[in-house]
């Protein structure tokens, strides 16, 4: 017999896909039941293949409706799901658990340093403010008839930064952040990054009006914790020093 | 033709006056690389130079200080340092210190502090004379020349 036919008389078994089972101990609150954050465990049978954010689903669907977290694209797009997953910021979507260590428990809370409003889901109006008031749109003058040429190299000039999400995970890695929630953050920086180095743009003076501000740039310490905590691998900490550097120049 | 005015964000507000945090910082950066020189190069001729540790004594300070060379130095050394301390405590306060009352009360004990111990470094640097006129002869260092 050939091995063809061999192959053909076997029964289709679907391969079993081999699952583990994983314990993640979350950072629960109901402002409307608890007083204070409780931690709660959970058993869930993952596949290799699994994210965290796999896992809180399982939990969601199978053992807890109540668990509360944000997320929507899944795939490291919407910045909707950084969280602290063992102590440091990552969007639960693009965290393996197998990259984790499961014979440990597997800690997930939410970001810190901005309201807990529940379970996982934090307020980011503050956030959102701080991103809202360093400008970030283009600003230039003259009609849009016509495209603004710019070249590759001056393309290049601000191309990490184009890449944020603004899923907060650097702001809220940040411990001058968190001392009072008064300082700009990482993002809000990285953002400004994006325009003031822009050929195209022309508010790149007010922007770092805006951040020679007591609550800008001055107020970063150079921890880099926002660098090691942005899923989209920005240097944020060196976008930062370049607006500073940018400030003291008094141009881009 | 001139740009957009933006539509949320009002401007930011004109700061007159000199911008605190922006020389704070630029003050940090530029004192610390100086420091790193006058630190080591002061533990390295106090300590290691010559006989090392065992030199230090008496004599060995009058006699760095009979050289305007170690004046110069041990007076920047003393200023950039204490600035540069008192800066970067500043910096905690502002951050951790939440209630105003608490800030005020720290952020003027350490001017204080910073001050007085500046003065009373210079003071000493500048008023140092290892063999006063009229003074006791006992208690004169023996280096001194006899009257
Ligand atoms: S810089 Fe990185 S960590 Fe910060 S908001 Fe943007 S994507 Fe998230
Ligand atoms: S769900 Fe969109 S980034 Fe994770």
């Amino acid at each position: 017999m050939s091995t063809a036919a061999v192959m053909e008389n076997q029964p289709h078994v679907p391969e079993v896909i081999p699952t583990f089972t994983a314990t993640l101990i979350i950072r629960r609150f109901d402002p409307e039941v608890d007083d204070e954050p409780r931690w709660q465990d959970f058993d869930v049978e993952l596949r290799g293949t699994d994210r965290v954010l796999d896992a809180l689903h399982k939990i969601k669907w199978e053992q807890d409706g109540s668990l509360t977290f944000r997320r929507s694209c899944a795939h490291g797009v919407c910045g909707s799901d950084a969280m602290r997953i063992n102590g440091r910021n990552r969007l639960a979507c693009k965290t393996l658990i197998k990259d984790l260590d499961i014979s440990k428990p597997i800690y997930v809370e939410a970001i810190k340093g901005l309201p807990l409003e529940k379970d996982l889901i934090v307020d980011m109006e503050p956030f959102f403010e701080s991103y809202r008031s360093i400008n970030p749109f283009l600003m230039a003058s003259g009609s849009p008839d016509k495209e603004r040429k710019q070249s590759p190299v001056e393309r290049a000039r601000f191309d990490d930064t184009t890449k944020c999400i603004l899923c907060a995970a650097c702001t809220s890695s940040c411990p001058v952040f968190w001392t009072d929630g008064q300082y700009f953050g990482p993002a809000a920086i990285v953002n400004a990054h994006r325009f003031i180095f822009d050929s195209r743009d022309e508010g790149a003076q007010v922007r770092l009006d805006i951040l020679n501000d007591k609550e800008g740039v001055w107020r970063c310490r150079t921890t880099f914790n926002c660098s090691e905590a942005c899923p989209r691998g920005i240097q944020v900490t060196q976008a930062i020093a370049e607006v500073k550097m940018a400030v003291l120049r008094g141009k881009p | 033709m001139s740009v957009i005015d933006a539509p949320r964000s009002k401007a930011a507000p004109k700061r007159r006056g000199i911008n605190w945090e922006k020389w704070g910082w630029i003050y940090m950066r530029a004192s610390g690389v100086v420091l790193v020189v006058l630190i080591f190069g002061h533990l390295f001729v106090n300590l290691v130079a010559g006989e090392g540790v065992k030199a230090i004594d008496f004599a060995f300070v009058a006699g760095k200080w009979a050289d305007p060379f170690w004046v110069v130095w041990d007076t920047l050394l003393l200023w950039l340092a204490l600035i540069h301390g008192g800066n970067g405590m500043r910096t905690l306060v502002n951050d951790y210190a939440n209630n105003t009352t608490v800030r005020r009360i720290l952020l003027a004990g350490i001017f204080a502090s910073t001050a007085i111990l500046i003065i009373l470094g210079t003071l000493v640097i500048y008023t140092f004379d290892p063999c006063p006129v009229g003074a006791a002869p006992e208690l004169l260092p023996s280096f001194c020349p006899v009257p």
